[in-house]
């Protein structure tokens, strides 16, 4: 079949960019009580050094491998760990991984850095929450990097321990209702994933001549009766779903999200949540190609419902940080609906849409979370004119607040259209109802930017600090990662672009060609290049994905 | 698939197109980010910034005019920008005939409005930004007229629309600045969703979106399809909202709450004209949809009779300008709404407008400026004397835009009047006299502004102390006035401008296929104009002007003065029902969506609550139950057995 | 004789035990009427291995047996030390173990 087993002839990278946090996390834990300064300065050192590793795989990894029609992973490496069950521990990356590690990697010393002083009002230790933070990062690198299904489920639920207590210990004063609902949501969620997982297992074990199996690219090969195919789909989708968030399942979200400290907030909606779409297209499209083609139109309907509930919600918030939640639940919805439009461009700017967000949402946070250090409370009211008491603050959050409504020029537009146009090449009336939603990503953002940073200056923030050089340093590399990827974002799209193709090459799907782009004689009038008003969500759910390979 | 369209390669002179940009996206780096260090110095590198640009430009078109007519588009390939697959956007410039019009017009006005504020914004604390901005916009505006592909247009297209959200809410602590800017970005983005649709819809059918591709290709879809049109009318959606039009017009009124400057830079000359260049480039779509080109002239001459009436109640001198200025644009819509016919004469208006409208709104600044930042006009009066130059560039600027002999307004409002006549048919009737009747209301509250603010008794405030500007104000308004007197005749003068942009647009009408004779339109024009010139006199030059403006007026007054109630129908239609729908979502959300899992999860804690109850602590009780549990299993078995 | 006769006595013995210990109060005899039951059993375990003449059931008694005299020694000292604490062996004083 179209995927190849994980090699093991490279530098064994992921052994190390996953290994440097857990090893740093233990020397904090280990540290003696009181050497704080210390403890920070050996997370942040490890995490520098962990983000440079994760740099030098890039640098390493050659997206061309695979040549977009296998799905290839590279520095494979795979150990024995349960053989009863044929588990193993197995690792490696193709782009769309590879990406997603980076944004993890990137976001961690980040966080490190904005979150100096965060724990001191925890109910655990400073070094604890540092360790915490790094434990996260090894999880979620790992959770990332894993091609034995069942070491992606151990990574995917272990992630949601060290998370936990960085809500339950360090978060704001609702903290355990709000932790205690994060949990009990993923573990639902990944009960039914691990219902799924097991169902793989005995499936591949009635085909397979060796027995049953986790290996992702041997379970990928499978051929699936079409009933069970859909209830595992739904075993693995509904998970993720639950951690994208996708609506409906996304109440957990504004409860952690506004709970969590910042750092942890910046972890759980940059990265922890990209496992659910990063789910999406690894496991449910490829493992479950059928099942995928016939629930999309399901799944997109949800999507574009996320996108304008969010968007709705995010209006009507008053706390600032349950307001970034929200956007994120619209923003989710752009992701999903990338994709499960199952074109080319939806994925890819799926993918890119993933690390855009971490950038854009990550950033949009700490601000939010700068203002309420200084003012110590959450509601949007108590913040006007900080404009004109501390102008950098607010340009940093004019910017982030830009790349949050995809400005172009930001990177958040080049994912955002990629997804638009991607999807409208397929499904038409929904990528159009989607675009509408545009207008109120800019209608929420600015309303708030209005109501905190313009006008007069309210009473309380006279004497605001602006930011000092460790925020600024903090808003720094994300926002001029912005630019950067919005002006040149060629080099990670073409990391992502081999790894989509693979993913769709698997599922059989192809892009639709553009209906006027081939010879006149071939393309009769009838090709429905009707106005876009006159297509319906009915017409456009029959003919959706193209199921014949050429 | 194979454009139709090719465009030269950018070697010689015109590898340094990109410098265009280059130039004040530097200036606006240095100083959006250069901190307080650049205060002293940042607005004067802004000015030269802008200025490099216009003589780049300049160094261009010289360049461009040496090469054959057909021989002057040329494109400039920078980066790959967004590959993926199927989807390739390169990052690239094109400059032609058209682009360069919209060159020299955006860095020649626009290095003059730099200077002026060197004047208008000299006191200002925060100045550094606000010229930051203005370079931000020209490289926006800039990026918008040259980018080679409809994805760049729509680069420039927000970022534009960004940096008139960042200068009309540029006094952000006033709390009606900040609002106006909003409602600015999100009026501009309804027209952006259109936009963003159709070049959409050019992948979709087209499987490219450079200019090249779409326009070279787009015949191949035929005359009047549905996707022809459908494109067509969502580039139209998107031209309204820059452009304010109706039904997008609302807010551009609300925007002269920004400095006056950038009224004059975006709000006037450049900006809201970029609506008229997106249709103009696509030429070739609106070519073959005659419902989309019927539609545009609609909406220009909707637009050009609300801005007209709605001119003509307003007291606030801005704002008369303002919808002056929406009227005008009407005018544009509606000649280039007419076809290949017209579109050379609708960039006419445009460039001539771009001086005239920019003169005035300068001098309208200046009058500002000597009136303690006073907008209402019937606190004016008698300021021909105190102000002398800035009331005759003023007056070269009126004279123009009601289209007298010989100044710019006459070469091409008179071309659009005529063109909508030749368009034939009941349709060319019903907009050649609107267009002839705005004429008209045109001269009427361009001349009761020129009579309230420049003549008759004073009214100032008692603090007023009115006095002319400084040198660097009034020489970029006596520039702008010069244009506005020759360049309408020196942009016609044989035929220039429109064998200028015929590779781009195409030939315009053969001469001499008139409804109405040219001569005949000219004079039933001017006529109508000294009409309306003359009520205005009967009603404010003969009479006092109250210092408060009169309760007692008629139905229609009072409709204009509240912006024809587009406030009230967007806030009725849109607004309300959204907070409607936002307090009920939120509702919703809490009570429905968490309140189902947090009913769940009250319901187990309710139940266990009460099953706990029967752990009794009684051992008894405890022995019957596993007594009665043993009996059952017996039971069940036995039965099991015996069944 | 038929070892029926056995069965009946243990299925009696073993009701008598359930009875007193539903209804007694005096945790001594309650006590007493768990080692009732499980002598009962242990009586129909012997009858059965008689009847079926294998070893067995002999020597599941014994376990029975191993079993309920390490029972009384727990069980005794629990009851003696709660008897100490509260002056009072009836069974419903000591219900503090509950909801």
């Amino acid at each position: 079949m179209t995927v190849t087993s994980p090699v093991g002839t490279d530098f064994p990278w992921l052994f190390v960019v996953g290994g440097l946090p857990l090893l740093g996390a233990v020397v904090v834990a280990a540290l003696p009580r009181g050497r704080d300064v210390l403890a920070k300065r050996t997370a942040l050192v490890v995490a520098l050094l962990t983000l440079m590793a994760t740099i030098a795989m890039g640098a390493a990894f050659d997206p061309g491998r695979g040549g977009g029609q296998q799905m290839t992973f590279q520095f494979g490496r795979s150990y024995a760990w349960i053989t009863n069950f044929g588990i193993r521990f197995a690792v490696g990356v193709d782009g769309i991984a590879l990406v997603l590690i980076a944004l993890a990697t990137i976001l961690v010393p980040v966080v490190i850095l904005a979150s100096w002083h965060a724990a001191e009002e925890g109910r655990r230790s400073t070094k604890t929450f540092f360790a915490l933070v790094l434990v996260l990062e090894t999880m979620m690198i790992g959770v990332f990097a894993a091609t034995d299904v069942f070491l992606f489920y151990v990574f995917f639920e272990a992630m949601l321990i060290p998370m936990y207590f960085l809500i339950g210990s360090y978060g704001g004063p609702r903290r355990s209702y709000a932790a205690v609902k994060f949990l009990l949501y993923s573990l639902l969620g990944g009960l039914l994933m691990l219902a799924s997982v097991i169902g793989l297992y005995v499936v591949s074990g009635q085909q397979l001549p060796g027995g049953g199996t986790f290996d992702f690219a041997t379970l990928a090969t499978l051929h699936i009766s079409p009933g069970v195919e859909k209830w595992l789909f739904l075993g693995f989708f509904i998970a993720f779903a639950i951690k994208a968030p996708l609506f409906p399942f996304h109440t957990w979200l504004p409860d952690a999200g506004a709970e969590a400290p910042t750092g942890g907030a910046v972890l759980l909606v940059g990265v922890l949540d990209k496992v659910g779409t990063f789910g999406f297209i690894r496991y449910c499209i490829p493992l479950f190609p059928n099942a995928s083609r016939y629930f999309a139109p399901v799944v997109l309907t949800l999507a574009v419902i996320g996108i304008f509930y969010g968007a709705f919600l995010a209006m009507g918030q008053r706390d600032l940080k349950r307001f970034v939640s929200y956007t994120s639940v619209a923003h989710f919805g752009f992701i999903g609906m990338g994709v499960f439009a199952l074109t080319s461009q939806g994925q890819a700017g799926s993918v890119l849409y993933m690390v855009n967000h971490g950038l854009s949402t990550g950033a949009l946070f700490f601000v939010v979370g700068f203002l309420i250090d200084r003012r110590r409370t959450r509601l949007a009211a108590e913040y006007g004119g900080v404009g004109s008491v501390a102008p950098m603050m607010a340009g940093v959050f004019l910017v982030v607040a830009l790349a949050t409504l995809s400005l172009p020029g930001l990177s958040t537009f080049v994912s955002e259209f990629l997804v638009l146009v991607g999807t409208f090449t397929r499904y038409r009336a929904l990528a159009i109802v989607a675009t509408v939603g545009i207008i109120l990503a800019a209608l929420y953002i600015l309303l708030v930017y209005q109501r905190t940073m313009t006008g007069p200056v309210t009473a309380g923030n006279e004497r605001l600090r602006d930011l000092n050089a460790r925020e600024a340093w903090v808003v720094a590399p994300l926002v001029a990662l912005m630019f950067v990827l919005g002006v040149y974002p060629k080099p990670v799209l073409d990391v992502i672009t081999p790894a989509v193709n693979a993913t769709l090459a698997q599922v059989k799907a192809h892009d639709p060609q553009p209906t006027s782009g081939v010879p006149a004689a071939a393309a009769p009038a009838s090709v429905p290049t009707v106005a876009p008003a006159a297509v319906t969500a009915g017409t456009v759910t029959a003919g959706t994905v193209d199921g014949s390979s050429k | 698939m194979k454009p139709a369209l090719a465009y030269a390669a950018a070697d010689g002179t015109f590898a340094a197109t990109w410098l265009l940009l280059a130039f004040p996206a530097v200036g606006a780096a240095i100083l959006l980010l250069g901190g307080r260090r650049a205060n002293r110095w940042g607005p004067v590198l802004a000015c030269l910034a802008a200025g490099a640009a216009f003589v780049l430009g300049l160094v261009l078109f010289a360049a461009m005019l040496g090469r054959a007519g057909d021989d002057r588009a040329i494109s400039q390939h920078l980066f790959s920008w967004i590959p993926v697959n199927g989807f390739q956007v390169d990052a690239g410039l094109l400059l032609d005939p058209l682009s360069m019009c919209f060159v020299l017009l955006v860095t020649g006005v626009g290095t003059l409005i730099h200077i002026y504020a060197l004047g208008y914004m000299a006191h200002d604390p925060n100045r550094r930004r606000f010229f930051g901005y203005l370079n931000l916009f020209v490289v926006a505006m800039l990026l918008l007229v040259l980018g080679n592909n409809f994805l760049a247009l729509y680069v420039g297209w927000e970022g534009v629309g960004l940096a008139s959200y960042l200068l009309i809410g540029f006094w952000s602590a006033r709390p009606s600045a900040a609002t106006a800017a909003k409602k600015a970005f999100i009026v501009n983005r309804v027209g952006d969703v259109g936009l963003s649709i159709a070049i959409m819809l050019m992948f979709a059918t087209l499987g490219t979106t450079s200019y090249a591709g779409v326009l070279g290709g787009i015949g191949a879809l035929g005359a009047n399809s549905g996707t022809v049109t459908a494109i067509a009318l969502l580039l139209l959606l998107g031209a309204c909202g820059k452009s304010a039009q109706f039904p997008l017009q609302s807010w551009l009124l609300d925007a002269m709450e920004g400095p006056t400057p950038v009224s004059a830079l975006i709000h006037a000359a450049t900006m809201v004209t970029a609506g008229v260049y997106l249709i103009a480039r696509s030429a070739p779509i609106f070519n073959l949809t005659s419902d989309g080109r019927l539609l545009v002239t609609i909406v220009g001459a909707v637009t050009l009779a609300i801005g007209a009436i709605i001119g003509c109640a307003y007291d606030d001198i801005k704002k008369v300008l303002a919808s002056s200025t929406m009227s005008q644009i009407g005018y544009m819509f509606l000649a280039v709404g007419l076809g290949p016919a017209a579109y050379a004469i609708g960039i006419l208006h445009l460039l001539t407008h771009g001086f005239f409208k920019a003169t005035m709104f300068l001098g309208a600044g200046s009058v500002m400026h000597g009136m303690n930042d006073t907008v209402d006009m019937r606190r004016y009066g008698g300021l021909r004397t105190v102000m002398p130059i800035t009331f005759w560039t003023f007056a070269m600027g009126y004279l123009a835009i009601i289209g007298f002999p010989g100044w710019a307004g006459f070469f091409s409002k008179d071309k659009i009047i005529e063109a909508a006549f030749d368009k034939g048919g009941t349709s060319g009737w019903v907009l050649g006299t609107v267009a002839l009747i705005g004429a008209g209301v045109t001269a009427f509250y361009m001349t009761r502004l020129m009579i309230m603010t420049f003549f008759g008794e004073r009214r100032w405030d008692p603090d007023a102390h009115p006095h002319e500007s400084p040198a660097v104000m009034t020489g970029p308004m006596i520039v702008l006035a010069l244009g506005s007197v020759i360049s309408g005749f020196a942009l016609t003068f044989g035929g220039g401008l429109q064998q200028f942009l015929e590779p781009v647009v195409g030939r315009s009408a053969e001469e001499g296929i008139h409804t109405i004779s040219p001569t005949v339109l000219t004079l039933i024009t001017l006529l109508v104009v000294a009409g309306g010139a003359a009520a205005a006199y009967r009603q404010y030059g003969t009479q006092a002007v109250p210092r408060t403006a009169p309760q007692a007026v008629s139905p229609v007054t009072v409709a204009a003065r509240r912006n024809l109630y587009g406030d009230a129908v967007n806030e009725s239609l849109l607004m309300r029902p959204g907070q409607y729908l936002t307090r009920a979502l939120v509702f919703v959300d809490g009570r429905g969506v968490d309140g189902v899992v947090n009913g769940l999860a009250a319901g187990i804690g309710g139940s266990s609550g009460r099953l706990r109850h029967a752990q009794t602590g009684f051992v008894r009780s405890y022995a019957l139950s596993m007594f009665g549990g043993a009996a059952l299993v017996l039971a069940v078995l036995l039965l099991g057995r015996l069944g | 004789m038929t070892p029926a006769y056995y069965l009946f006595l243990s299925a009696i013995l073993f009701t008598i035990g359930v009875l007193g210990f539903l209804l007694r109060r005096n945790a001594i005899v309650v006590f007493m009427c768990v080692e009732l039951m499980l002598n009962s059993v242990n009586l129909s375990l012997v009858t059965f291995a008689r009847m079926n003449g294998t070893l067995d059931g002999q020597i599941m008694a014994f376990f029975v047996m191993v079993v309920a005299a390490a029972e009384v020694v727990v069980g005794l000292a629990i009851i003696v030390s709660i008897f100490r604490t509260r002056r009072s062996a009836s069974v419903d004083d000591a219900n503090l173990l509950k909801y």
